[in-house]
C-alpha cells in the first residue's frame, strides 16, 4: 500500500531534490520534483499527490504561501515543510496553516522514514475511512426488509419518509416480525448513520439494571460499580438509541425516560454532573401501547412523546405473498454462510410453509430454513427437512391463539418446562416466553 | 543467473582477504563473476568541510565517470569515509536505482564509532549486507518489507544486524525477471 503513495518534492536546490528523489525511489514511492512553488502548483492542478515535501525558503513564492494555496486547493493534502533555518515562529505558522509536520534539514535518515511512514499511515486510514463510509450505504440499506406485499411496501415507504427527520418512532408488531431491522433501516437512512445505533432490550433488564444501563454510573454508585461507566444514552450521542420492548419499563423509568427525552440531558447513577447527549429515539413493542395508556399502565405524556410516528410491521401471516421471497433470501443467506451450493425448495415444502401461520413470524421462518439447510442432504429442501409437527398441523385447532398456545405448551413439555431451553428452541427471549405462559394461563 | 558481471572498486584501505570475502559472497548471492579493480578517486572533491563528511552524490558521479568495463557491468565503489547526501545527516550507501553505479561505506558500520568494542567479523558481515543491498538497487530492487531480506531498509546498525545477507524469494524472483 505504501508503495502506491505519491510524493511531490518542492525545493530550489537540485541536490536536495535529487537526494530525496533517489531516497524515496529506493522505497518504491512514486516521486516527482519541482524546483519552485509555481511549478509545483501547476503540477498539482493536473494531478494529486499524497505527500508534498516543500522547502520553506524558495525564490519567488515561499513555502508558507505555497502551503496556503495547496490547502485552498485540497484541504486533505499532506504537506511537510522543510527548512534549513528553523525558528519556532515559522514552525508554529506552518503548522497553524495546516502543515502535517515541520522538519529541519538535514534530517536523520530514521526521522525521515518515520515521518513518511506516519504520513502514509494517515493517508491509508483516510482512504480506508472514505471507502468504508461509501460502503455504509450499501451495507445498511433496507434490502434486508424483503417483500413485495402491500404491508411491507407501506413499511418501506414510512421508513423512507421518517428516516431523514429527527422524530421519535414507535415500531409495533408481533415478536419476530423484524422490528429491530426496521429501526436499523431508519438509522441507516438518516443523517446519523455515521454514528452508532445503540440497542437496549428493556425487557431483559431489571429496573435498577436498566437505569444503570441507560444512564451509566459513577464508580462506587452501588456494590459492584468498580469503575465509571458510560450509559447507553451517552454512547448514542449523535446517533440513535433503540429501546426494544419499551412497554416493559416500570412507571419510575417511564418518568425518568420522559425527562431525558424532553431535556436530552441526564445524570449518571451516583453522579451529580449533568451530561448532555444528542440522540434520536426509536422504540419497539409488541404490545398495544394505546391500550396500556387507557389502562393506566403506560404514561400518556411519554406515549405522545415517543409516538411522533408509528410504523406497524405486519405479521407474516398477513403477507404470505412474501414467503417465497423470504425463503429464497434465507436459503441464499445460509447456503453462502455455510459454504454450501445454492439449494432450491420442493414445491410441497413451500406449499406447507404457505399454509402455516408462522406464530414466530420471520424469525421462525428463518430458523426453519437454517435448520433445513443443516439437516437436509439433497440439493433441495424437502418437506421432511422442515420441523413441522404433523400432530399439531393436523389437529383441530383453528384460531391462531389456540395454535400458538398449543405449540408453546408442546415445546415447554418437550423441554420439561426448562424456560431457557424452550425460549432458545422457540427463538424468543425468556421474557416473551413468560408473557406467553401468562397470557395463555399455561402454568397453574 | 544474472547475465552481467560485478566490479568492486575499493577506494580506501581494505585488506586483501576482506575484499576477497566480499567478492566471493557477492558472487555467490548474484551468481555472477565479481572482479576487483583498484582505481584512484579524488575524495577531496566530495569533501564538505562544513559537515566534515563526504557527499555521496559527488562520489557516485566520480565513480560513474570512470571507464572500467563493458556497459552491462554493475560497479560499486567501496569506501571507508562518512557519507552524506544533502538532505540526510548520514547514509551507509547510495545507488542508482536500475542503474550501473553504487557506493557503500564501512565507516558507520564499525562498532567503535558507537563506543563499542571493535569487531572485524561483524563489520565484514555488515559491509557485505550493505554492498549486496546497494547492488540490489542497481538491479531495480526497491526496499523490501521482509524482515530478513537484505533489501530491507536499514537506517541504524541494529537494522542491518537484524536482516539477512541474501535476497528473499520475492526479490530474487524480481531480479530474475529483470
Amino acid at each position: 500500500m505504501e508503495n502506491m503513495i505519491s510524493i511531490l518534492i518542492v525545493d530550489d536546490e537540485e541536490s536536495v531534490r535529487e537526494s530525496l528523489n533517489s531516497w524515496f525511489a529506493e522505497d518504491g514511492y512514486s516521486v516527482k520534483c519541482a524546483e519552485n512553488a509555481k511549478t509545483a502548483l501547476s503540477i498539482l492542478e493536473g494531478r494529486r499527490f499524497d505527500i508534498i515535501l516543500a522547502d520553506l525558503k524558495m525564490p519567488g513564492m515561499d513555502g508558507l504561501e505555497m502551503l496556503r494555496r495547496i490547502k485552498s486547493m485540497d484541504k486533505d493534502a499532506i504537506v511537510i515543510v522543510m527548512t534549513a533555518f528553523a525558528t519556532v515562529d515559522t514552525a508554529v505558522k506552518s503548522l497553524k496553516d495546516g502543515a502535517f509536520d515541520y522538519v529541519t534539514k538535514p534530517f536523520d535518515p530514521d526521522d525521515l522514514s518515520h515521518l513518511i511512514r506516519n504520513a502514509s499511515q494517515q493517508i491509508i486510514l483516510t482512504r480506508e475511512n472514505e471507502t468504508l463510509k461509501s460502503r455504509v450505504d450499501s451495507l445498511t440499506s433496507v434490502e434486508d426488509l424483503i417483500g413485495k406485499s402491500e404491508g411491507i411496501q407501506t413499511v418501506l415507504r414510512e421508513i423512507e419518509s421518517v428516516a431523514p427527520t429527527n422524530s421519535s418512532v414507535i415500531i409495533t408488531g408481533e415478536s419476530g416480525t423484524g422490528k429491530e431491522l426496521v429501526a436499523r433501516a431508519i438509522h441507516a437512512n438518516s443523517q446519523r448513520k455515521f454514528y452508532p445505533m445503540v440497542s437496549v432490550h428493556c425487557g431483559a433488564l431489571t429496573e435498577s439494571l436498566l437505569e444503570s444501563e441507560l444512564f451509566g454510573h459513577e464508580k462506587g454508585a452501588f456494590t459492584g460499580a468498580l469503575y465509571n461507566r458510560k450509559g447507553r444514552f451517552e454512547m448514542a450521542d449523535s446517533g440513535t438509541i433503540f429501546l426494544d420492548e419499551i412497554a416493559t419499563i416500570s412507571t419510575k423509568m417511564q418518568i425518568e425516560l420522559l425527562r431525558v427525552l424532553e431535556t436530552k440531558s441526564f445524570v449518571r447513577v451516583g453522579g451529580n454532573k449533568e451530561i448532555s447527549s444528542d440522540f434520536r429515539v426509536i422504540c419497539a413493542t409488541n404490545k398495544d401501547l394505546k391500550k396500556m395508556v387507557e389502562e393506566g399502565t403506560f404514561r400518556e405524556d411519554l406515549y405522545y412523546r415517543l409516538n411522533v410516528m408509528n410504523i406497524h410491521v405486519p405479521p407474516l401471516r398477513e403477507r404470505k405473498d412474501d414467503i417465497p421471497l423470504l425463503v429464497n433470501y434465507f436459503i441464499s443467506k445460509y447456503c453462502t454462510s455455510m459454504n454450501k451450493p445454492l439449494l432450491t425448495i420442493e414445491p410441497a415444502a413451500l406449499k406447507r410453509m404457505l399454509d402455516y401461520p408462522f406464530p414466530g413470524n420471520i424469525r421462525e421462518l428463518e430458523n426453519m430454513i437454517e435448520r433445513a439447510i443443516v439437516v437436509g442432504n439433497s440439493k433441495r429442501i424437502m418437506l421432511k427437512d422442515l420441523p413441522f409437527n404433523k400432530e399439531l398441523i393436523d389437529s383441530d385447532v383453528e384460531s391462531l391463539e389456540d395454535f400458538e398456545k398449543a405449540f408453546v405448551l408442546q415445546i415447554l413439555n418437550k423441554y420439561n418446562w426448562n424456560i431457557s431451553r424452550t425460549a432458545q428452541a422457540l427463538k424468543v427471549d425468556r421474557v416473551t416466553l413468560y408473557n406467553k405462559i401468562k397470557k395463555y394461563g399455561l402454568k397453574d | 543467473m544474472i547475465h552481467q558481471d560485478i566490479i568492486l572498486v575499493p577506494c580506501g584501505h581494505f585488506e586483501k582477504r576482506f575484499l576477497e570475502t566480499i567478492a566471493r559472497r557477492v558472487g555467490f548471492e548474484f551468481n555472477c563473476p565479481v572482479n576487483t579493480v583498484e582505481v584512484r578517486i579524488e575524495l577531496g572533491d566530495a569533501y564538505d568541510p562544513g559537515r566534515r563528511q563526504y557527499n555521496a552524490d559527488k562520489l557516485l558521479k566520480a565513480l560513474s565517470s570512470l571507464v572500467l568495463a563493458n556497459n552491462s557491468s554493475k560497479i560499486i565503489g567501496l569506501f571507508d569515509v562518512d557519507l552524506f547526501i544533502p538532505i540526510l545527516t548520514y547514509i551507509f550507501g547510495q545507488a542508482q536505482l536500475s542503474g550501473r553505479y553504487a557506493i557503500a561505506s564501512a565507516y558507520r558500520l564499525k562498532n567503535e564509532r558507537y563506543g563499542m568494542k571493535s569487531d572485524d567479523v561483524l563489520l565484514q558481515e555488515r559491509f557485505i549486507k550493505e554492498v549486496i543491498h546497494e547492488l540490489g538497487h542497481t538491479m531495480g530492487l526497491v526496499h523490501c518489507y521482509n524482515p530478513v531480506c537484505v533489501m530491507r531498509s536499514g537506517t541504524y546498525l541494529e537494522d542491518i544486524d537484524q536482516k539477512g545477507s541474501t535476497r528473499c524469494y520475492a526479490c530474487r524472483k524480481i531480479t530474475q525477471v529483470l
